[in-house]
């Protein structure tokens, strides 16, 4: 005999404004194996728990159903609340009165109705649950961090100080990142190299830490707790055991024509090559593309003038295979192609360039060993424009709608570095609005404006043009009502950041959700910033929103105090909502198998007894470990031998006649 | 190949060499511009306002007309073209102007913006090819350093007119060069003219144009081409600075396709802004 109870929650006026309270009780007291309907206002806080408890132990019920939020919200709140009163958890279901009816509906005559309707579904499907047990599965305790930038260094770094092993996998020759190729830091101007390197050590000396530059995560199976990764060494060509970073093969290379990457092509480099001086680990790669040895087959210069004889032609990819517990994606970021903004020159002209080239050409290292110079006849110039917002705020379709957030600090840095050593250069910059919420950022641009003269004009630039040696600049001085037409010698660019282009690639391996903008999606906006809706996915750094290096080491924090404490436990529980197959209905069609998408089903030879009937089958198989609970199985077997547990197809039907009803 | 054809007020009177020369090479290309019958001015200025219906429907005629015929709709003005192509627009995804445009005119059969509209540049870039027509060359215009001047309108707003890049445009660049010319790429090639902005401030319009045209001869352009009329009088009309001579585009291709007899082609060695504003000089207050 069932004896259920329903407990509707008022959710503050989130539901009770919309939705007619004492009507929904009243008619879920009516619904057959009722015996015990009551409202609280909260729900989910503890006295609405404590109620959920006491009827349990009371009315001796043997199912409840809570009429509140998304289960996605509580579910595991009032399953939790249900365990402690001695029920199993499996035998709560959550009618969703919020998401699905009150926020949704205005009238609330409709959506009284449709309150009572989804109760009335869940009592009907409650009534057919079959009390479950979770299993457990083990946790591996090593985290993979897919990007070696200072968000992945430093979530690595955390990790590893927490005693556990971490692996970080970058795709370029070295760790370091973005932030690897900046000059100096906003609010307080300090070099970058000289924060940055450090940790760069710090994390290749760790002895918790196994860095793999110049890979690539190319499989991912498994699930929390018990990732399967495959990563694919690149070939190096120089034998990374060997080399000494003496650097004498990249002097003596002959091809030294492929662009430097790492000084956003504003150079050259040699075929073989480290990114950069401090380049971690400081063995050089083969750019085999550029490389004349494998191009014809004639040169091998390296090879000779190599003392370690490190250098090896023969390489080739390797492929590491590793379990992991966690996974964090810290994929980092790059900017905008401009090809659609052609207004402002960028193609055009060598002077005009990217806040980001400029951080190479102001940067010791960089191509023009820190001198402020055009690109075009190396001259200094004697003015600059610098545009903001080119590609962000986009209202058309051709930039970014977001706001880049990093941008108007920057530019307020650049032109009062600029300002700073070069008094001579007159800087101007064009802004629609100045956006410092840092701690200390808008003393930062205050002090561009008034100490160091820099000119703000709030309005857009709608043309640069090249004429003759200089730029011509078009815009609108929007507070002084007029258009402007201005010479200069060089513009800069703050141009849109974007996710880094690969991670859609790492996020469908992941099974990671992504939004419109290619930026990785949390779990929750505001509760659960840093974990990815997929279990054992965590999110670091601007794959997951355009961010600072403050912001951005704070979330590599976060996210390794997950990892921590996802690789602490001894054990997961798993969802026992998984597949099932009735041995009797199977007919081995293999079915199922195909559309799995996690390998979950195999095929074995069982013995069954078929209203007296003897005889071996091939049957199939599900293996609860594997098994997601996605569904995709009961729906393609044609004899209706898959079964969802906690989702049956009786428990579906079931409630889909009480809707009609 | 016969397209309807929408020439536009300005072509009948001020800018007839526009239209001539158009129609000319238009059958030496192998089509025909079938002027459309009974066609009204189509306001000149696209009507912002989104209550505004009265100063659509003159679009809307055209428009179906050249439905009613089963033919593409071809245009030259720019004014004229971004007008008609707008209104197209409109009548294909506003369903409030679609309606209302549709109840006052009352067609035999509702219009729903079934037309597809052409600028000539289209028909010679899309239909007949630049390749056909440096084929079809009989004088080609070598040695000629020709700027082309798209103005504002014509490649604007991109997301209707959908055929250039507003920002960087290529085709009277291909164009000219299809003539055997060499095409000047200068900035200021895609600015506003002034429009009719040079009625009410002359001054205003003439520091525009003379941007442009500073822009054109610091990049080495020698003549001009336009595809509008009201840009074709700015440039000729507007500003202090020295001018090179500004022709309409259809006048360099009957040129290059052998059309012009020889005392019409025009003396480029000879040929100044002077000449063609005694044309216009009074014209100021007409049709501009």
């Amino acid at each position: 005999m069932h004896r259920i109870g329903v407990f509707v929650c008022h959710c503050g006026t989130n539901i009770a404004a919309t939705v007619d309270i004492d009507r929904v009780v009243a008619a879920a007291a009516k619904e057959p194996g009722v015996v015990h309907a009551e409202d609280y206002q909260y729900m989910c806080s503890e006295a609405g728990q404590l109620k959920v408890r006491e009827a349990i132990k009371e009315k001796q019920l043997t199912g409840i159903v809570v009429c509140s939020c998304s289960p996605r919200m509580h579910e595991n709140t009032f399953r939790q609340a249900a365990q402690r009163a001695g029920l199993n958890p499996y035998m709560v279901e959550i009618a969703n009165i919020r998401e699905h009816c009150s926020w949704i509906h205005k009238d609330r005559e409709e959506a009284t109705e449709k309150a009572i309707i989804l109760a009335r579904a869940a009592i009907a499907k409650v009534m057919l649950n079959a009390p479950l047990t979770a299993g457990t599965s083990r946790v591996v305790k090593r985290a993979l961090v897919i990007g070696g930038g200072i968000a992945g260094i430093q979530t690595a770094l955390d990790i590893a100080e927490a005693g556990y092993k971490v692996d970080i996998v970058e795709k370029t020759p070295s760790i370091g990142g973005r932030m690897s190729q900046l000059d100096k830091t906003f609010p307080t101007l300090d070099c970058s190299a000289c924060i940055l390197t450090p940790k760069m050590v710090e994390a290749a000396a760790h002895e918790n830490i196994t860095i793999y530059t110049y890979s690539e995560v190319e499989k991912v199976t498994g699930f929390v707790g018990d990732f399967h990764v495959e990563i694919r060494k690149k070939a190096r060509s120089v034998d990374m055991s060997k080399c000494t970073g003496c650097g004498v093969c990249q002097e003596k290379c002959p091809s030294k024509k492929a662009p430097n990457e790492f000084n956003r092509g504003l150079d050259k480099r040699s075929a073989i090559y480290t990114p950069f001086a401090q380049a971690i680990p400081n063995v050089p790669v083969i750019d085999r593309e550029h490389c004349i040895k494998f191009k014809t087959g004639k040169c091998g210069v390296c090879a000779k003038v190599c003392q370690a004889g490190a250098i090896d032609y023969e390489q080739k990819d390797e492929i590491i295979t590793e379990n992991y517990g966690a996974i964090v994606v810290a994929t980092g970021f790059d900017t905008i192609k401009l090809d659609k903004y052609d207004e402002y020159a960028y193609s055009q002209s060598p002077d005009v360039i990217t806040s980001l080239e400029l951080e190479r050409i102001m940067n010791a290292a960089g191509p023009t060993k820190g001198h402020l110079e055009r690109m075009s006849d190396h001259r200094a110039p004697k003015s600059m424009v610098f545009i903001q917002c080119v590609g962000s705020r986009c209202a058309d379709n051709r930039g970014k709608s977001y706001c880049s957030k990093i941008c108007c600090m920057y530019t307020a840095k650049h032109a009062m570095l600029i300002r700073d050593k070069y008094p001579d250069v007159d800087v101007t910059v064009f802004y629609i609005d100045v956006r410092t919420p840092g701690k200390n950022f808008d003393e930062f641009y205050r002090r561009a404006v008034e100490e160091y003269g820099v000119h703000y004009i709030k309005g857009q630039v709608g043309k640069v043009a090249p004429q003759g040696d200089k730029l011509l600049v078009q815009g609108v001085d929007l507070l002084d009502n007029r258009r402007i037409l201005m010479e200069t010698d060089m513009v800069v660019l703050a141009t849109a950041i974007e996710p880094n282009p690969d991670v859609r690639k790492i996020a469908t391996m992941l099974t990671a959700s992504i939004d419109t903008n290619n930026f990785l999606t949390e779990s929750h906006a505001k509760l659960r910033p840093v974990e990815s809706p997929t279990a054992g996915i965590f999110l670091s750094g601007v794959c997951q929103g355009p961010k600072d290096i403050p912001e951005t080491v704070a979330q590599a924090g976060a996210a390794a105090v997950k990892v921590v404490g996802l690789l602490a436990k001894d054990h997961l529980v798993t969802n026992p909502c998984v597949a099932k197959s009735d041995t009797l209905l199977c007919n081995g069609c293999s079915s199922c198998e195909k559309v799995c998408p996690y390998g979950a089903i195999s095929y074995e030879e069982q013995e069954v007894n078929d209203h007296g009937i003897r005889e071996t089958r091939r049957v199939a198989v599900v293996n609860s470990a594997l098994c997601q609970g996605c569904g995709a199985c009961t729906v393609a077997c044609p004899s209706g031998a898959m079964d969802l547990q906690g989702f049956s197809n009786r428990q579906i039907l079931a409630e889909v006649d009480a809707i009609c009803r | 190949m016969v397209y309807s054809y929408y020439p536009g007020c300005t072509l009948k009177n001020k800018a007839q060499d526009l239209d001539r020369y158009a129609r000319m090479s238009a059958e030496a290309l192998g089509f025909t511009l079938q002027e459309i019958e009974e066609w009204q001015c189509c306001g000149a200025v696209y009507p912002l306002a989104s209550d505004e219906i009265a100063t659509k429907l003159s679009a809307v005629r055209a428009l179906n007309d050249a439905k009613e015929k089963g033919q593409d709709l071809v245009t030259l003005c720019s004014a004229c073209h971004h007008v008609i192509k707008r209104v197209n627009d409109d009548m294909q995804h506003v369903e409030d102007i679609r309606t209302r445009a549709n109840n006052y005119l009352k067609l035999d059969e509702p219009y729903l913006g079934e037309t597809k509209v052409l600028h000539f540049l289209e028909v010679l870039r899309d239909r007949v090819g630049f390749d056909t027509l440096k084929e079809k060359v009989v004088r080609p215009l070598t040695g000629r350093k020709i700027g082309a001047y798209y103005g504002c309108m014509l490649l604007r707003p991109s997301s209707v007119m959908a055929f250039d890049d507003p920002e960087n445009p290529t085709v009277m660049e291909d164009f000219i060069r299809a003539l055997g010319a060499e095409p000047v790429v200068y900035p200021f090639r895609n600015e506003c003219c002034g429009g009719y902005i040079s009625l009410k401030d002359k001054p205003l319009a003439g520091s525009l144009v003379d941007k442009v045209m500073e822009s054109a001869v610091c990049h080495g352009a020698e003549e001009l081409i336009t595809a509008c009329p009201l840009c074709l009088y700015n440039l000729r009309n507007s500003g202090s600075r020295e001018k090179v001579p500004v022709t309409y585009l259809t006048e360099i291709l009957a040129e290059a396709l052998g059309l012009l007899p020889e005392k019409e082609a025009p003396d480029h060695a000879a040929a100044s802004g002077a000449e063609g504003q005694g044309e216009y000089a009074e014209g100021g207050d007409a049709d501009v």
